[in-house]
């Protein structure tokens, strides 16, 4: 018991916790913006991939890493429009279009790099962004170097939650996402282009994905890898269930989740008894499935997920 | 631009209409191809050489195929049912683990005993961890998409645990891998000299049983009712959580079946890397397939030729073998658009 108290005060816990959140920010964020306006992004997985390698391929090619943020954005807006088209205006099923865009980015983004860099055994390193301290506040003891020593990544992460936070709520723009993912039908008769509306939002939201995607190589760590994404989409699905479909909310569980996530991670290295590290590792999976169960109850889906909108038919 | 339902589908437009999709995905992924510096026409033969080209290349295929049709079954029973069973690959491993645990000693019977047991423990085992997300989903409404995804990476890490704890096989030489299945389990070669077994032979026979089941039983019917309109079925009195819950127990014994079969036909003993991802492959099989279990077997084999045949053809013209992922997943958004055109026409304003 001590050991976690020990842990809790120790300032790389606390700056671990927020770097292993901002992927969680983004992708969450960038989630609920698509399904705030009706469409479940099944996609988010592999974008966030696609994003992961399209940031890190661009700085390894000698562009600037915030270049390489703008490039994940642009590839990850793209591949929102491709989801778009399918699911806002052919209709087609959100599940089953949005796997076939997580396998496809995912299937893109590793044959590219293998293309791009044949032989290479071990994956080539780019220099990551430095972390940013906040002047003034970073002099604070104790909480100072952890809390506001951060990748500047991190600060847009949370920057981009009042943005959105603010945009849904206290915006025309915000209200019409909203309500086409609640009425379409009533949004259609204010006179708002309901498909334009939706594409708009999960082509942002698809960027928000990639960008939390780059965060991985560009941050976090120096290299791309397959298979790095790790499942981190769907823990992001899950996350947006669990805040309801709210920004504030939303980073409220990004850091719960990194929170835990920091904590299995010391305490396997400290614990004496010994518990598999396979088991460490399932946690932030099982903590998704009962994030969703807790939240089942209340859960207040947007009503018009899942439901494509055809103009002139009821 | 929308889009108008056509009044009757002809027989020709429903099959022209998949193949066509195929050929969009082929021709699109070409664009790869010119890319990575390959001529197109030389890596589609050396594709279709490297998967039909041989005896040997035609068994190997169909090896392939095996696990892919049960996996697209249990995809496509599912999503009849609109029950999104998206974690094929845990339940895949679930069977391989449960013919592991029965299949390396634990019981000893007689061949024509044994290889049933181990196919049946297998989609026990697979049944049961799609009914988990299931019943959360008819109890507690939570979506089954993410819980089945979820439980995939958690099966994954738990036989990762299982291989390199409990399971490991001493005899292995420090590989990870557990001990082998005992001789009554194994099943028969098809053909000598080829690793084709007779899982294939099951396979098929579970497409059949499907299809029969699907088309003219009434469990089938109810299935197919819940998945088509889950109001109109109740009011019609069917029992929505019952029959979705049975759904999930064929769906998930399927997946189980083919990680039966992959371990007692194929490669004898559990490892890691069973599974490819059939799991995930089985969605694409399934919808190339309309969700029709015949279909199934087609399209398994077709998807099968674009694996074998990508993997030599990448080994020739020196393309990354993850083109092959990157031709079915184009693949399965093409057929998705093609389906929409068979029975919508669209109309530009």
């Amino acid at each position: 018991m001590l050991d976690i108290l020990d842990l809790l005060l120790t300032t790389g816990f606390w700056a671990a916790t927020l770097r292993m959140a901002t992927p969680l920010i983004f992708g969450t964020l960038g989630e609920l913006l698509c399904e705030r306006s009706g469409v479940l992004n099944l996609g988010i997985e592999g974008i966030m991939t696609i994003g992961s390698m399209a940031g890190w391929m661009w700085v390894f090619q000698g562009g600037s890493l915030w270049g390489g943020v703008l490039v994940a954005a642009a590839v990850g807006a793209l591949f929102g429009l491709l989801h778009s088209i399918f699911t806002v205006y052919l209709g087609l099923s959100q599940h089953v279009t949005g796997i076939g865009v997580t396998m496809l980015t995912s299937a893109l983004s590793y044959f590219i790099f293998r293309m791009m860099l044949p032989d290479v055994t071990t994956p080539p390193k780019i220099t990551p962004f430095a972390p940013v301290a906040v002047p003034g506040l970073s002099q604070l003891p104790v909480v100072g170097e952890a809390l506001f020593v951060q990748s500047p990544l991190t600060w847009l992460a949370l920057f981009l939650v009042a943005l959105v936070g603010w945009g849904l709520y206290r915006t025309p723009l915000g209200l019409a996402v909203r309500m086409v993912g609640e009425n379409p039908m009533a949004a259609e008769a204010q006179g708002l282009n309901v498909h334009l509306i939706r594409t708009g939002a999960v082509m942002a939201g698809s960027a928000l994905m990639a960008v939390g995607g780059t965060f991985l190589t560009l941050s976090a760590f120096d290299a791309f890898y397959i298979g790095m994404t790790n499942g981190r989409g769907w823990i992001c699905i899950a996350l947006v269930v669990f805040a309801s479909w709210r920004p504030g909310k939303a980073l409220l569980g990004a850091l719960l989740f990194a929170f835990f996530d920091a904590m299995q991670m010391r305490v396997q290295q400290q614990t004496v008894v010994a518990i598999p590290y396979q088991f460490y590792l399932m946690l932030p999976y099982v903590l998704s499935i009962v994030a969703l169960i807790v939240m089942s109850r209340r859960a207040a889906y947007p009503k018009a997920l899942l439901v494509p909108f055809r103009r002139g038919e009821r | 631009m929308r889009l108008e339902p056509r009044e009757n589908v002809s027989l020709t437009l429903l099959i022209t209409g998949p193949v066509l999709a195929v050929a969009v995905a082929l021709g699109l992924c070409s664009i790869l191809l010119v890319w990575a510096g390959a001529s197109v026409t030389d890596a589609y033969i050396l594709l279709v050489k490297g998967a039909l080209g041989s005896r040997f290349a035609i068994s190997e295929t169909l090896t392939r195929t095996t696990p892919l049709i049960l996996t697209g079954l249990a995809a496509a029973v599912a999503f009849r049912a609109k029950l999104w069973n998206i974690g094929g690959e845990g339940q895949f491993y679930a069977g391989a683990c449960a013919a592991t645990l029965l299949g390396t000693g634990a019981i000893s019977l007689p061949a024509y005993l044994m290889v049933p047991l181990l196919f049946i423990g297998g989609a026990l085992a697979g049944g049961l961890l799609l009914l988990l997300p299931t019943l959360l989903k008819t109890r507690l409404n939570v979506d089954e998409v993410v819980t089945t995804l979820l439980l995939n990476f958690i099966v994954l890490l738990f036989v990762n645990w299982l291989l390199f704890g409990p399971w490991k096989d001493p005899m292995a030489m420090g590989w990870p891998q557990a001990a082998p299945i005992i001789d009554q389990g194994v099943l028969p070669e098809l053909l000598a000299r080829t690793r084709l077994h007779a899982g294939l032979l099951v396979a098929i026979g579970s497409a059949i049983l499907s299809w029969v089941l699907m088309r003219y039983t009434v469990w089938g019917y109810e299935i197919r009712a819940v998945g088509a309109n889950q109001e109109a079925a109740r009011f019609a009195g069917i029992p929505i959580n019952r029959t979705v819950l049975r759904t999930a127990l064929i769906s998930g014994g399927l997946a189980g079946f083919a990680g039966v079969a992959e371990i007692c036909g194929l490669k004898g003993y559990l490892t890691l890397d069973l599974s490819p991802g059939f799991g995930y492959t089985g969605i694409v099989v399934a919808m190339l397939a309309g969700l029709n279990p015949l279909g199934v077997v087609l399209s398994a084999f077709f998807v099968a030729v674009v694996y074998n045949g990508a993997d030599s053809m990448s080994r020739a013209l020196a393309v990354s073998n993850y083109i092959a992922d990157v031709i079915t997943a184009t693949a399965l958004l093409a057929v998705l658009v093609s389906m929409l055109l068979t029975r919508y026409r669209i109309k530009l304003k």
